[in-house]
C-alpha cells in the first residue's frame, strides 16, 4: 500500500444556491500522477482552489503529509507544500522570467526588510542562492534561453512552463495543474507529459485536472472523476474509462 | 555604463550637491536654499509613499497623517510646551517609530481594500489625524490645538546648533545651510533603502503582489504582512521627513498638514513615475522648485505685460500648475522618467 500523502475527506463547497462541490474524497498517494476530469462545471476547478487555499471549504477534512491543513490560508498550504499553476495562466506579466520563478522562493527565504535595508551578508547570500536556485529551475523545465524576457512578451508554451517552475520553486510535494494542455498543440502536449513524468520521476506527486481525456489516460496512475460536484468514480484509467457513469456524464444517458 | 563612468557621474553629483547650497546661496538668495531644504523633504516624503503606491500598488490618499505623526512627535519631544527637550537622535527615530506605527494602524483595517475604496479610507485618515491635532488641546492640552507648537527645539549636534548661523573660518554658516547637508544626509538613507528594498526579496512580493494578488498567494506569499510591511516603511520615511521639518520650521500647526498636501506627493509620484526612484526624485525636485519659480515669475510678468495685477498670482500659480498635471497625464501617463517595466505597463495597456 503506497503511502497517502493528501487525503481529504467529505468535503461540502456551496456558492450560495450552488453546491460545488458535495461530500468529496480524494485520497493522493506519495509519488503518483493523479488526474481529476470531469465535464464542464463539474467542479474540478472549484476543488482545486480548496485544495490550494484560495477557497475555504465548508465541512470536510483535509489533511496532507500529516499536517491539517483545513481552512489554512494559500500561504500555509504553500508552506505544507502544495503549489499549483492557474487554468488561465496567472504569471506576473511585467517581471522577468526569472523574476517570476525568483517570487516562488519568497516562502522558502526568510530576508526580511531590516536584512534588505543592510544588506547583510545572509541578506546577500540568500538572494544569491534564489537567483542561483531559479536558473536550475528555468533550466529544468527548459527555458532558461528567455530568462531576462518579461514573462508577457513568451510564447503560449513557455509562459506555460514558466508557470510550472514558479510552483516548483516553492519545493512543493504535490505540484497541482490546473489545465496545463489548455491551447496546446500534439507536440506541445507530448512534451509537457515528458515534463511532468519528469518532475514525478524527480519525487513531487503531480495533481492534474485536464480536458484532454487521451492525454489523460496515457500519463495518470488513478484518475477521479467528478460529476455536479461530486465524485462519480476514482481508479486506475482502464476501469475509469469504462465505467458506465463516467461515460454517461460525459457522452450522455443514451450512450451508456 | 562602466564602473568608470558611473564613479564619474557619482563624483560629478557629489561635487555639485555639496556646493549647491552655496552656489544658490550667494546668487539667488537664501530663500532658495531654502526652497531647496524643503525640496529634499519632500523627496524623502516621495519616497515613502512611493513605496507604499509605486512599489506595492497600493493608492494611499492620507500620507500626510505620517509626516504630521512624525512632525508632533518631534515638537512634543523637544519643545516648552511639554518643557521636553530630547536631543534629535532619539526623538527623530521615535517620530519614525510612531509614524510606522500609524502606518500598522491605517494598514490593518484596510486590508481587504483596494483601489478607490482603498483612496478613500486612507483619504480619511489623513483627515482623522488633522482633525485630531487640532482637537487634542481639551480637556488635556497635547498638541496645543490649532495654534500649534511654537519654539521648536533646533537639531543639536554636539555644540553646535542648527538655529543659529555660525562663523566657520570666516564663512557665515546659515540654519538653511545646515539643515541643507543634513537633509542631504538622511535623504541618501532614504534613496538607498528605498533602492536596497526595492531589488530585495520583500521588494519583488511588493511587485508580485501588485501585479496579481491571487497568483502572489498561490505562490506562497502572506498578504497581510506584505501590505503591512509596505504601509509600515513607507510612513517611516515619513515620520523621519516630519521630525526634520518640525525642527526645521520650529513651528507646526495642523495647517501644514492637509488634504492638498497629501495630493501633493502622490502628485510627485505618480508625475516622477511611479515606482522609479530616479522619477520620484524628479517629480518632488520639480513640484516643489517649480511652484516657487511661478511664484517669482507670475506677478513681476503681469506687471510688466498689463501693468497691473489681472489674475491673483497666487490663484494663476495653481490654475497653470492644474493645467501642467492634466497635460501632463493626457500625454505621458507614465511620468517623466518611468522604469522600463512600468512604460511597458503603460504600452500595454495602450495597445489593450
Amino acid at each position: 500500500m503506497a503511502e497517502v500523502l493528501l487525503k481529504i475527506e467529505g468535503i461540502h463547497k456551496r456558492f450560495g444556491g450552488l453546491h460545488a462541490l458535495n461530500n468529496v474524497a480524494l485520497h493522493i498517494n506519495k509519488g503518483e500522477i493523479y488526474g481529476l476530469i470531469g465535464p464542464n462545471g463539474a467542479g474540478k476547478t472549484t476543488m482545486f482552489n480548496v485544495l490550494t487555499g484560495l477557497y475555504t471549504p465548508d465541512e470536510g477534512t483535509f489533511t496532507f503529509d500529516g499536517k491539517d491543513l483545513f481552512r489554512a490560508p494559500p500561504h500555509i498550504v504553500v508552506a505544507g507544500g502544495i503549489a499549483r499553476t492557474f487554468q488561465n495562466i496567472r504569471l506576473f506579466h511585467e517581471m522577468t522570467a526569472l523574476e517570476n520563478v525568483m517570487v516562488g522562493r519568497h516562502i522558502r527565504s526568510k530576508a526580511g526588510a531590516l536584512g534588505a535595508i543592510l544588506r547583510t551578508k545572509a541578506a546577500r547570500e540568500e538572494e544569491a542562492a534564489i537567483e542561483a536556485k531559479a536558473w536550475e529551475l528555468l533550466k529544468y523545465v527548459g527555458i532558461d534561453d528567455v530568462a531576462h524576457e518579461r514573462a508577457r512578451n513568451l510564447s503560449y508554451g513557455h509562459q506555460r512552463r514558466l508557470e510550472i517552475a514558479r510552483a516548483l520553486a516553492t519545493e512543493p510535494k504535490l505540484l497541482a495543474l490546473d489545465e496545463p494542455a489548455a491551447g496546446m498543440n500534439p507536440k506541445e502536449t507530448e512534451d509537457l507529459k515528458t515534463l511532468m513524468e519528469k518532475i514525478r520521476n524527480d519525487g513531487v506527486t503531480v495533481l492534474l485536472i485536464e480536458h484532454d481525456v487521451k492525454l489523460m489516460m496515457g500519463l495518470c496512475d488513478r484518475i477521479a472523476v467528478l460529476d455536479y460536484g461530486k465524485k462519480i468514480a476514482e481508479g486506475v484509467p482502464e476501469v475509469v474509462r469504462k465505467d458506465p457513469k463516467v461515460i454517461e456524464a460525459y457522452l450522455g444517458a443514451a450512450h451508456s | 555604463m562602466n564602473a568608470n563612468k558611473k564613479l564619474g557621474v557619482f563624483i560629478a553629483s557629489a561635487i555639485v550637491l555639496a556646493v549647491l547650497p552655496f552656489v544658490v546661496g550667494s546668487t539667488l538668495g537664501n530663500s532658495w536654499v531654502r526652497t531647496i531644504d524643503f525640496a529634499l523633504l519632500y523627496v524623502m516624503l516621495a519616497l515613502g509613499l512611493n513605496i507604499v503606491v509605486g512599489f506595492a500598488g497600493l493608492l494611499d490618499l492620507g500620507f500626510i497623517a505620517f509626516y504630521a505623526v512624525g512632525a508632533y512627535t518631534f515638537a512634543l519631544l523637544g519643545s516648552p510646551h511639554f518643557d521636553i527637550h530630547l536631543p534629535f537622535y532619539i526623538s527623530i527615530p521615535l517620530g519614525a517609530l510612531c509614524a510606522a506605527l500609524f502606518g500598522l494602524l491605517l494598514g490593518t483595517p484596510v486590508l481587504k481594500l483596494k483601489g478607490d475604496y482603498l483612496a478613500i479610507v486612507t483619504l480619511g485618515f489623513g483627515e482623522i489625524i488633522r482633525i485630531f491635532m487640532n482637537n487634542l488641546n481639551a480637556p488635556i492640552n497635547i498638541t496645543n490645538g490649532p495654534q500649534g507648537i511654537n519654539l521648536i527645539d533646533p537639531i543639536q549636534i554636539g555644540g553646535l546648533s542648527m538655529g543659529k548661523t555660525i562663523d566657520v573660518a570666516g564663512f557665515a554658516l546659515n540654519p538653511v545651510h545646515m539643515y541643507y547637508y543634513l537633509f542631504l544626509a538622511l535623504t541618501v538613507g532614504v534613496v538607498i533603502m528605498a533602492y536596497r528594498l526595492q531589488y530585495s526579496r520583500i521588494g519583488r512580493a511588493w511587485v508580485a503582489m501588485r501585479e496579481d494578488q491571487i497568483a502572489a498567494s498561490a505562490m506562497g506569499l502572506n498578504i497581510r504582512n506584505i501590505k503591512l510591511l509596505a504601509f509600515a516603511l513607507g510612513a517611516l520615511s515619513g515620520g523621519v521627513a516630519g521630525g526634520l521639518f518640525a525642527s526645521f520650521q520650529g513651528f507646526i500647526s495642523p495647517e501644514s498638514f492637509g488634504l492638498l498636501e497629501s495630493i501633493m506627493i502622490l502628485a510627485m509620484v505618480v508625475l516622477g513615475g511611479m515606482g522609479h526612484i530616479p522619477g520620484v526624485i524628479l517629480g518632488a525636485v520639480v513640484l516643489t522648485i517649480a511652484p516657487e519659480i511661478l511664484r517669482d515669475v507670475i506677478g513681476p510678468l503681469q506687471m510688466h505685460t498689463f501693468g497691473r495685477m489681472i489674475v491673483d498670482p497666487e490663484n494663476a500659480r495653481m490654475l497653470l500648475f492644474g493645467l501642467a498635471m492634466v497635460i501632463m497625464m493626457l500625454t505621458r501617463p507614465e511620468g517623466m522618467w518611468p522604469s522600463k517595466r512600468r512604460k511597458a505597463e503603460f504600452e500595454d495597456a495602450k495597445k489593450g
